[in-house]
Parts: structure tokens; sequence; C-alpha cells
């Protein structure tokens, strides 16, 4: 715990110390009012809640967090830190659990500044806050789950651009794996039962579903399970290919 | 003490490194030689645990690097290739992060600071991150990660590398001043510091050990007493 708190900070820290976090805060709340406000009229709905900006967010999210995710090893293996890093005494999956902890973090604050649309919607009208507050606890298990994603495929090599573009592919697939566009590939062949598991698989079911204000304990254990898989897809990707 | 028994590495069908057996005492400063791609930084990596060996065993001073990497790696200080650091952080913020993972912390803490910083003569970049340091001064501040914890072990990958004549001296000097009670593996090309600094050396080739005794040993093989000349010859 001592190792991935240690881990965590360092990581947390190198974002504050460069250009990167305000970049990515501004850039994002810029984007998310904009959806919210042009794309998704917040206020010519005439409803009290925030579906406009939830219903964005995933869209957001599939751009965004591979470039916070993308640089988690690959920037390690490029500049050679990653030797550094692994060769003091501390286990390699606590080094993966701290860094993936702080692009979480750092992404949990991004979501925390869009609160001003919360206060607006609260001086507009009577949004029903308990649905808002399962929304955003939603947002940020998707987060987690791009994030997860992201940090596998930045293990998977020394350049941060490949690292991003498989990222956002493979974020897009899980995204889609709901829709005709992704399951017909497999209902041609496919057995009915291996067609309802990929399209279990999609984020925006079990997402849209807890932004719906039913926090069911499947999806939780969805999102949970999909994080612990890439993070340990990450743990063994880093043990075979850490020093090539 | 380092054992090495029969330790060897292959990436798909190279042999990097093909059976290296070797031990170092207390009090040894061994010396690596060998050409660019001899497998040098390969030993080196599989000793700090960061390459795992794809036969044969490895220990320092009886921990096992595979079995039982956490108690090898807090054996030891080591110095990878390149010297790599975080370029964003300031050195006083990197070595807080080394000490905090090398667990020290209290007085201890503040008088290991205090004595790499003032041994490697970092006391004027402090504040500095690292990106904007010279050469020299990196390499001093992974150096100084190395040493932090004051390891009984120190295996430090070309730790001269880059740096200016004055530079140079001072690091011999201080390898020197520890070399006493503890173990040191160095790797370098600059020959004459295999003679000032080190008890012993090890010429790698083509992933095997082709000599290994003390440097005036060496350099005894040729009738010029020149270690230029008896690297030339082994290894070409």
């Amino acid at each position: 715990m001592h190792n991935i708190n240690i881990v965590m900070r360092r990581e947390l820290a190198s974002y504050f110390a460069t250009p990167l976090a305000y970049v990515f805060i501004l850039i994002f709340l810029v984007l998310a009012n904009a959806c919210t406000f042009y794309f998704g009229g917040l206020y010519e709905r005439g409803q009290a809640d925030l579906d406009p900006f939830f219903s964005f967010l995933p869209w957001l999210y599939l751009f965004l967090i591979p470039a916070i995710a993308m640089r988690l090893w690959a920037e390690e293996r490029h500049s050679g830190t990653i030797e550094l890093l692994l060769t003091q005494p501390l286990r390699l999956s606590q080094a993966v659990l701290g860094k993936f902890l702080a692009a979480w973090l750092f992404t949990a604050l991004a979501l925390a500044l869009t609160f001003p649309l919360w206060l607006t919607i609260n001086y507009l009208g009577h949004p029903d806050n308990g649905a808002i507050l399962a929304a955003y606890l939603g947002s940020l298990l998707l987060a987690g789950g791009f994030l997860a994603v992201g940090s596998c495929m930045s293990a998977l090599t020394r350049s941060q651009v490949v690292a991003f573009i498989l990222a956002v592919s493979v974020c897009f697939l899980f995204m889609l794996s709901g829709f005709p566009l992704v399951l017909d590939v497999f209902r041609g062949w496919a057995p009915q039962g291996v067609v309802d598991a990929v399209a279990s698989l999609s984020f925006l079911g079990h997402f849209s579903a807890i932004v719906k204000g039913v926090i069911d304990l499947r999806d939780l254990l969805y999102f949970a399970m999909l994080i612990g898989l890439f993070l340990l897809a990450t743990t063994v990707t880093l043990d075979l290919h850490k020093a090539d | 003490m380092i054992r090495c028994e029969n330790l060897s590495k292959h990436y798909g069908r190279l042999q990097a490194v093909q059976g290296i057996s070797f031990q170092v005492q207390p009090g040894e400063v061994l010396g690596f030689l060998g050409p660019n791609g001899a497998g040098k930084t390969t030993t080196m990596r599989m000793l700090a645990g960061f390459v795992t060996p794809s036969g044969g065993s490895a220990s320092i001073n009886g921990h096992d690097v595979v079995e039982d990497p956490l108690a090898a790696k807090a054996q030891l200080g080591y110095l990878p290739e390149g010297a790599p650091s975080y370029a964003e952080m300031t050195v006083r913020q990197f070595l807080n992060f080394i000490a905090d993972l090398r667990g020290l912390t209290g007085a201890r803490r503040r008088e290991r600071l205090e004595a790499v910083i003032g041994r490697l003569q970092l006391g004027g970049v402090l504040q500095q991150s690292i990106e904007t340091l010279s050469k020299g001064f990196r390499r001093r501040v992974a150096l100084a990660q190395a040493i932090l914890h004051d390891p009984p072990v120190l295996i430090l990958d070309e730790p001269t590398d880059g740096l200016d004549p004055n530079q140079k001296h001072e690091v011999r000097t201080l390898i020197g001043t520890m070399a006493r009670d503890k173990i040191i593996v160095i790797s370098t090309h600059v020959l004459e510091e295999v003679d000032a600094l080190c008890t012993r050396a090890i010429i790698i080739a083509g992933g095997r050990i082709v000599a290994d005794d003390t440097p005036a040993a060496l350099a005894a093989r040729s009738p010029t007493h020149s270690l230029e000349e008896v690297f030339r010859s082994i290894t070409t």
C-alpha cells in the first residue's frame, strides 16, 4: 500500500509539473460545456437534468482519456526510467496500480470541476440529485475502464502515439460492442450466446444503466472486473516486454 | 556476495549472455569490460532484477534475484545504462522519491540525503528540474540515487560516461572510498579506469567470459604491459 501511494504521488505531481494537467482540464471543461449547451441543448430542452452532459461524456472520454493514459508506460519505456523504477524494491503490480490510480484521480479531479453544471441545473430547476450523483459515479467508473485499457495499450509500445491510437481503437470497440456495427461481425457465425456475451461487454450499455440512476451491482462488477483484468494484462505485458 | 551460476539470456534466437558464472566478495571492485553488444548490460540488468534470466541463477547476498527479488533489490544500488531519471522532477523531488521507495525515514533519511548531496555536489541544483541540467549533473543525480540508501552492493553501468575529466576523477574517488566494505561492479569502456579503480577485471565477448583476472595480471599478458592491447587481442 505504501509503495502504491509513493508511485501515485510522484505520477500525479508529474502531471502538474508539465502543462499536461492544465491543458487537459481546460480542453475537457470547454468541450464538455460546449457539448452540453450547444449539441445537447441543455436550456432548450426545458428539463432539469444533466442528460445532455452525460450522453456526450463517453464520446469525449473516448479521445481524452487515451491522451492521459498513453504516457503511463510508453514514456517510461521510451526514456528508460522504467529500468530505474523497477529496480527499486517494489512490486511491478504496485507500480502499475500506483500509476493507474494517479491517472484515475486526475480524471476524477477534471470530472469534479464540471460542478458548475450541477449548480446551474439546481438553480434552474429541481433535478433528481440522486440520479446525478449516480451518473457521476458511472462516469468515474467509465473513466477507470478507459484508463485501464489505455494503461495496457501503453505498456505494449514505446511510442505514445501508437499507444494513443491503440487505446482509442480498443475503447471504441468496447463502447460499441452492444451496437450492430460490432455485433453483425459475430451474428453470421457465432451462436447467440456469444453474441449476447459480446453485447454485454459494452461500455455504453453498463454506463447508461448507471446514468439512469439505477446502481445495479452487476454494472459495478462489470467495471471493477474490466479494470482489474486490464491492469493484470498491463502487469503481464510489462513483465514480458519491459526490457525490450 | 554476488554469485552468478551459468547465467544466460536469449532474446528469440539471439544469445545475449551464454552461461556466465562468477562470484564477487566484499572489498572487490569488479570491472566489466567488453565490446558493445557483448552482454555486459544484459548481465547487469539480470543482477539488478530488471531482465529475467533465461537460464542459470544469480543471488545478491544470498537472495536469489528471481525467487526473492525485493530482498535482492534492497541490498542493491543500481545505476542503469544511460543514467535515466525523471526529467520533469527537481533534483530534490527526485531524491525524496527514491528515499521514499527505499524506506528511509527520520534522522537516517536526512543524514543520507545530506551525504549524497554533499558527496556529488548537488547542493546548487536541488531546486532545478532535471531536464535543465547538464549531462554531467544528470549522471551525478542518477548516481546519487544508486548510493542513497548506502547499499552493500553497487552495480554501476558506465558510471563515468559523459563526465568531464574532473568529474570523472571525483566519481572514481567516490567509488574508491566506498570500495573497502562494499561489493562494486562497474562496466566501462575506459581501460585506464580499470587500472585505477578495479581490483579485478572480467572481459566479456559474445556473451561469454573470456578473461577473469586482476588488471595487472591481464596487462602482463602483453609484451608491452598494455591492457588495451590485451583487450583487443582477446575480443577481436
